[in-house]
């Protein structure tokens, strides 16, 4: 006998952005959360269970932040259609919680009366309504719920017994089984809009009794953060912090992890016979997987920093100062945050684009992205300035190694504008997103969902690395190591590999820009991540690993190349694509292979016409 | 209708001469005033009435820029003082210049301090 399929009661939290409502999605849910992605769109789908007081266990789902239904960016169209019910994956809600925040009450009661088409019971909750006692502000709630037809409460994300009187509301809404009907929405035109503002407005003059407007914190922390020479200077603190902690706090735990893969490398060695299986394991499986876990450190403190930021409030502002910099190149304010994040890494900070509404603005900024100097870099550009570069200061005070490291960054930058510029000017020629943007309040951050936000990103980079980027390691390990060298072989096995042919068959290719055959054979395996290129060019100059090898190899290569065949590697690092993982990434977050494609061709002729730019001219000025 | 802002009043018909009309996008930090239209109106778009795009319209309305509210510019950018932030009632909005030219409000002060027009 079939039975019948038992279903969750099923809520859906909608609001204002900035209205407390992933706070208060936390307090409902606690760890119980699980975030994935809406197939086919790159937005993050935030859902959750908890049971309730009367024993029901209901899910929940946290629509993105929207000031109405209209669905202008991917966020909102989610929402829209998740209400709806026009989204494949998401069953429409039984109720719709529709989260206010007490202390700015107008925005979403105008929401509340877009939704009262939609044909879902709802549930009004004033959220942060201490904050608003705080400050003086008394509503009345009995009021609010008789003008709009639905039961309103209180609600505090924060603190013990916050959420009692919601979740009473929602054991009563579950008791008269509640559930969506059929839907007679349809877009508001101006006009309506400015008719539900009215109402809106009139029932905020009725309802809520708010002392008069007040030079709050808000305010004043503004009248500085906002000021034009101050707030570019916190913002430069800010930034420079961050730096600071992304490349000193991370020191330890990378080398903590990179001797792990290591140990775990001579382990597995040690134990299994030399053997396919054994080279797959540790050279492909576990020395790929490293090369990129080893970043992990850095994307959580920059994520860290990046949630803390958002969650005090700050990064509108920040958008706000650089609205005009990074609008020079058509880009968005928001764009700021994804391109600073892709200083790590260029895959966290092409998954932050989707802060970013308009598609075209998005686009370019993922494009840009991986201009920015990613520090799997670091090590390229080490081993070639400590070999190539005398450690000399010029006029006595600038070092001349930290010079070159320098300009290797501002290259990135500059040439990240001008593409940008391009991009904008000749493939996306539209207007820009309009910048319209709430600068929300000042909030104390709180320290559980802010822990929640990181694992939540960490969690997300690691299975990344656990899926796509594991099969790229696979695949160009298989290029590295099939055909296996043969019984009488001299040169290093890689020599004799598809990567071997694949980089003989390109050298002439790239004589014009100084590369040698070992160069060549080492771009290969440094698809995988850029610093894998220091490894496998070991491997090529048959020297061993660990630090004494890294020593030995910057001799190989100061003996062997000239220096402008090491100054034309340095300019092809700034520019070529040479990151699979970057690539399967913009695959998933642009769906379409188009883009990927596209990024790929124009950093590699970048890349081609600065190094053999940088060569020839160097060959030329060297004699 | 009702506004809450207890510090201001409601522009008196034949007096509008004292609260001069001025577009949001022209204003400097200081300029106070309540909204009198936006989007597509004579006042933004002159007798011609050209094309008003009607999604930014839309926008700003959601913001809550909405015929009535009071206004106050309170910070610009550094660079060519764009974009600028604006208190709209009580809540704090950043828009560009472009984007606050659709919004058109009476001056509080009867010779606000502005940019120069750069419309037409």
């Amino acid at each position: 006998m079939l039975m019948k399929p038992v279903r969750d009661y099923r809520i859906a939290l909608i609001g204002n952005p900035n209205c407390g409502k992933t706070a208060l999605f936390n307090a409902l849910t606690g760890s119980q959360q699980k975030v994935a992605n809406y197939p086919g769109v790159t937005v993050e789908r935030k859902e959750g269970a908890f049971v309730s007081p009367a024993g029901v266990r209901i899910s929940v789902l946290d629509l993105p932040g929207t000031y109405s239904l209209r669905g202008r960016s991917p966020d909102e169209v989610v929402t829209r259609d998740a209400i709806l019910g026009a989204l494949d994956a998401v069953d429409r809600p039984d109720l719709l919680v529709c989260v206010a925040d007490a202390t700015n009450l107008r925005l979403m009661l105008r929401l509340v009366l877009e939704l009262k088409s939609v044909g879902i019971p709802m549930i009004l909750t004033l959220n942060m309504s201490d904050i608003a006692a705080h400050r003086g502000i008394v509503i009345d709630s009995g009021g609010l719920a008789r003008e709009l037809g639905i039961p309103v409460v209180n609600s505090v994300a924060v603190g013990h017994n916050g959420t009692t009187a919601l979740l009473g509301e929602i054991d009563r809404k579950v008791a008269e089984a509640a559930s969506a009907s059929a839907s007679n929405w349809s877009e508001q035109d101006s006009g309506e809009i400015r008719k539900a503002h009215h109402l809106a407005d009139s029932m905020v003059a009725r309802f809520v009794a708010a002392p008069a407007v007040s030079k709050d914190l808000t305010n004043r922390i503004d009248r500085i953060v906002l000021h034009p020479v101050f707030g570019i200077v916190i913002l430069l603190a800010v930034l420079f912090l961050i730096f600071q902690a992304v490349f000193t706090w991370a020191a330890v735990p990378m080398e903590m992890i990179s001797a792990a893969f290591d140990a775990l490398n001579t382990m597995v060695k040690s134990v299994l016979p030399d053997s396919m299986l054994s080279s797959l394991l540790t050279d492909g499986i576990i020395t790929g997987v490293g090369g990129v876990l080893v970043f992990l450190p850095q994307i959580v403190i920059l994520f860290f920093f990046i949630i803390l930021l958002e969650d005090l409030g700050y990064m509108a502002r920040a958008a706000f100062l650089m609205d005009r910099v990074v609008g020079g190149a058509g880009l968005h304010g928001r764009s700021f945050i994804p391109l600073l994040s892709s200083f790590a890494c260029a895959i966290p900070g092409i998954m932050a684009t989707r802060v970013i509404e308009n598609r075209r603005q998005r686009l370019a900024t993922i494009m840009v992205a991986p201009l920015m100097t990613c520090s799997a870099r670091i090590p390229v550009y080490t081993l070639i300035i400590g070999a190539f570069v005398p450690r000399q200061s010029i006029a006595g005070i600038v070092n001349l190694q930290g010079l070159v490291m320098f300009s290797l960054y501002l290259a990135g930058i500059v040439s990240a504008f001008v593409v940008a510029f391009l991009f904008r000017r000749l493939v996306w020629k539209g207007k820009s997103e309009p910048f319209i943007m709430e600068l929300p309040s000042y909030k104390r951050p709180m320290l559980r969902s802010l822990a929640m936000g990181v694992l939540q990103r960490a969690y997300i980079f690691v299975r990344r690395a656990g899926t796509i980027i594991l099969s790229m390691m696979v695949l160009i390990w298989f290029l590295s190591t099939v055909p296996g060298a043969p019984e009488a072989a001299t040169e290093p096995a890689i020599n004799y590999s598809f990567a071997g042919m694949i980089g003989h068959a390109l050298q002439p290719l790239l004589a014009p820009i100084g590369f040698n055959w070992q160069i060549s054979v080492a771009l290969i395996p440094g698809m995988a991540a850029r610093e894998v290129a220091v490894g496998a060019l070991a491997t090529v100059y048959a020297i061993g690993g660990g630090t004494s090898g890294e020593a030995g190899l910057a001799t190989a290569i100061a003996g062997q190349w000239s220096l402008a065949t090491a100054l034309s590697l340095l300019a092809w690092y700034v520019f070529a694509p040479q990151c699979a993982s970057t690539l399967v990434v913009v695959r998933r977050e642009t769906n379409s292979w188009q883009w990927p494609v596209l990024m790929f061709a124009y950093m590699l002729v970048l890349a081609y016409a600065a190094s053999f730019i940088v060569f020839q001219t160097a060959s030329y000025l060297g004699g | 209708m009702t506004y809450q802002s207890p510090q201001q009043t409601e522009p008196l018909p034949g007096r509008e001469e004292a609260r001069p009309l001025v577009r949001l996008g022209r204003g400097r930090p200081g300029l106070r005033g309540i909204v009198m239209s936006v989007g597509n109106s004579k006042l933004v778009t002159g007798e011609a009435g050209r094309d008003f795009d009607l999604e930014l319209e839309k926008r700003l309305l959601e913001i809550g820029f909405v015929e009535g509210a009071h206004v106050e510019i309170l910070h610009e950018g550094f660079i060519g003082k764009d974009p600028i932030a604006v208190r709209v009632d009580n809540m704090s909005v950043a828009l560009g210049r472009r984007e606050a030219d659709a919004v058109v409000l009476a001056s509080e002060s009867p010779n606000p301090r502005l940019l120069p027009d750069r419309s037409r």
